[in-house]
């Protein structure tokens, strides 16, 4: 094995031919570069979308209400509805499964006509009513000062916190925005906050082109009653979310006279399902990959069992010899085969160092792209793992092997009288 | 050393074959030096290459060192071949991109032995063979009588008791061809049983006993003795 002499005859064979070896090598190197390449990328997409939705509390779901679409109980069809305070305080009381159960009221924007004034400056924003513990569902970086907190609520106090794109366009960008004051549909609000969103989901407008008040000061103001638009909950550990998806959409819809088969009136994102079909797609890119790669290589593996059996064929003389004067048949095969698996792991290799290369250079490149909040593509951290790449490692050895079989065994089938038949 | 009886081989040729060897007899003792003679197609490189395990045969007995050899794996064949059996070729069938030494070092490396050892006892033979200088050599930049040299030093490294050659001076000029011839009887002298196929007759009367094919079959053998005869007879021809 580590005989000098065998490699000595290994590279002579391969260099007798360089352009076909090195045809044939470029086969193997881009099969294995297509699988790191593609299988990084798949990754890549992966890794973005998690980022995205991972901060999402994976055990939550979120309900809004629609125009109803069956007739029931004497309503008619396409009926407007709203949850309330009431449906809170309900499922709070008799759905023992929920953890955080947090509502979300809206205004609409009009327009372009803003509705946001602070001195000259003025801008058309969302406005939206949360509660302290909606950033336990949906997390935020805090950049300054605070969320919203319980006395903020208890005391309907006239304080809001605000997105990047807020501060962008109503602050100077020295500015320090915490104490400040901002004239939101005719009213002052004083900012308490400045934050980031850290997933990449909106819930009716980006986070950074929004304003959060306390909800309770949002009712009041708006005169919204005790309507409640937006419900986010997430289930106590152990509880599939489905399990209370499911149970909160019969309560509500019972309370509000709604068909229990209406599949409209009231819908919801379940971000455990929406995890699972996620996981379900990266398998399938995952699966498509390695198909796709595990083909290319294997044009390049049978690439390379071609170029092995021509070299048999011009060796065909000097195997004879090497017979006559006592190589075993164990010595040619072992030898065949060593240069079959010599040449495509070598190939592989290289082919294996570029495609992680590539994949290195492009993070590189994403992450010295400036990360502005919510604009990050879904695409972060293409690699691919150890495992990838030791597979891949063993998919080529044993693809050699694969290879210099069928010319081994061509090699070790001439006789020693035939190779040697004078011409 | 070597006992034949009643040997027959074949070859298949399409549907027909073409029975080459028909029952033929033949020993050799242990130390002779043997030439076997024929006309062109009398089956001579036939019969040495069954001597040296290189092919088999149909019919009879061939006994090597008093070993029957018959229906050899190939592995088993490769090992006595390495172990008992020196091939000299006409054309050399050196290796071409290995230098003089590793040429003569590689029936070794399929003993093997590390590769300085056998290196270092490729060279001795080498020296013996007056090459010494050449053992870094390419055979691409040896003459022919170099190459066959090196061919020599290769088929002794081994220490075989048999030495097989197929027109070791085929493709040699004839001042070379004695020079081999002389190396040739010097390994016999020092104990080794030597064959080679020849159709040249100064040559074959170099040697002690030769072998005349015939049809299959040995027409006639000629021993020590006779040799005078043979030459004469041979120039009267
Ligand atoms: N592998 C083979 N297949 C078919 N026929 C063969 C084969 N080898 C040899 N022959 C035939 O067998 C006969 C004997 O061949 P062989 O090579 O033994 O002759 P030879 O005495 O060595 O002749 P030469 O002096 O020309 O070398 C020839 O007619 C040859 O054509
Ligand atoms: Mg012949």
């Amino acid at each position: 094995m580590f005989d000098i002499d065998r490699w000595n005859e290994i590279w002579n064979a391969l260099a007798k031919n360089k352009v076909r070896s090195l045809l044939t090598a470029f086969g193997v190197f881009w099969g294995i570069f297509m699988l790191i390449v593609m299988a990084g990328a798949g990754k890549g997409l992966q890794n973005g979308v998690s980022e995205g939705i991972a901060k999402f509390a994976a055990n939550s779901a979120f309900f809004w209400s629609q125009q109803t679409s069956e007739p029931y109980k004497g309503f008619k069809r396409g009926r407007y509805w709203h949850m309330d305070s009431e449906d809170l305080q309900y499922l709070k009381d008799h759905v023992p499964e929920i953890e955080y159960i947090t509502p979300k009221n809206f205004t609409g924007r009009f327009g372009n006509s803003s509705n946001v004034i602070r001195g000259r400056k003025n801008g058309s924003f969302n406005v939206k009513g949360d509660y302290p513990d909606y950033i336990k569902i949906d997390p935020s970086t805090v950049l300054k000062g605070r969320w919203i907190n319980d006395l903020d609520i208890r005391d309907k106090r006239k304080v809001c916190v605000i997105g990047e794109k807020v501060f962008d366009s109503m602050f100077d960008v020295n500015e320090n925005p915490v104490g400040q004051y901002l004239k939101i549909s005719g009213v002052y609000y004083q900012v308490v906050g400045l934050i980031r969103a850290e997933t990449k989901i909106n819930v009716n407008g980006r986070t950074e082109e929004s304003i959060s008040l306390p909800f309770t000061t949002m009712l009041q103001t708006y005169n919204m009653g005790n309507q409640v638009h937006f419900l986010a909950i997430t289930a106590k550990s152990g509880v599939p979310v489905s399990v209370v998806e499911d149970k909160v959409k019969e309560f509500i819809k019972k309370r509000h006279s709604i068909a229990p088969t209406d599949l409209q009136a009231l819908n919801s994102v379940n971000i455990e399902k929406e995890f699972q079909q996620m996981s379900g797609l990266f398998l399938g890119i995952q699966i498509l990959t390695w198909i796709v790669g595990i083909g290319t290589l294997m044009a390049g593996v049978i690439g390379v069992s071609n170029i092995m059996l021509v070299i048999i064929k011009e060796r065909t003389k000097e195997i004879g010899v090497q017979r006559a004067i006592g190589a075993t048949p164990r010595v040619i095969i072992g030898q065949i085969m060593l240069e079959s698996v010599v040449l495509t792991t070598v190939a592989g290799y290289i082919g294996l160092s570029m495609g992680v290369g590539l994949l290195e250079l492009v993070n590189r490149i994403i992450e010295s792209a400036p990360a502005q909040g919510g604009d990050r593509a879904f695409f972060a951290h293409p690699e691919v793992s150890l495992t990838v790449a030791v597979s891949a490692l063993c998919v080529l050895v044993i693809a050699g092997l694969f290879a210099g079989m069928i010319p081994a065994s061509r090699a070790i089938q001439i006789k020693p009288i035939e190779a040697l038949r004078e011409e | 050393m070597i006992q034949i009886s009643n040997l027959h081989k074949s070859y298949a040729m399409g549907s027909n074959s073409l029975h080459v060897l028909k029952g033929l007899n033949l020993e050799i003792e242990e130390g002779e030096f043997v030439s076997i003679m024929g006309s062109s197609g009398s089956g001579k490189s036939t019969l040495l290459n069954i001597l040296g395990i290189l092919d088999d045969y149909d019919r009879g007995t061939y006994y090597l060192g008093g070993k029957l050899i018959q229906g050899l794996n190939e592995t088993k064949a490769a090992m006595t071949r390495n172990e008992m059996i020196g091939f000299i070729f006409q054309s050399f069938n050196l290796i071409s991109f290995k230098n003089a030494m590793e040429n003569v070092a590689l029936p070794l490396y399929y003993q093997k032995v590390s590769r300085k050892k056998r290196n270092q006892i490729a060279l001795e033979y080498l020296d013996r063979l007056g090459l010494k200088e050449w053992a870094g050599h390419l055979p691409s930049e040896l003459s022919g009588g170099q190459k066959q040299r090196v061919a020599i030093a290769r088929a002794l490294i081994s220490k075989p008791q048999i030495i097989l050659a197929d027109e070791p001076t085929g493709a040699l000029d004839s001042a070379t061809s004695f020079e081999v011839m002389d190396i040739l009887k010097d390994i016999n002298n020092q104990g080794k049983t030597v064959i080679i196929v020849t159709h040249e007759h100064d040559i074959a009367a170099m040697t002690k006993k030769i072998i005349r094919l015939k049809d299959g079959v040995i027409e006639e053998v000629i021993k020590n003795g006779d040799l005078q005869l043979f030459k004469e007879r041979i120039l009267t021809e």
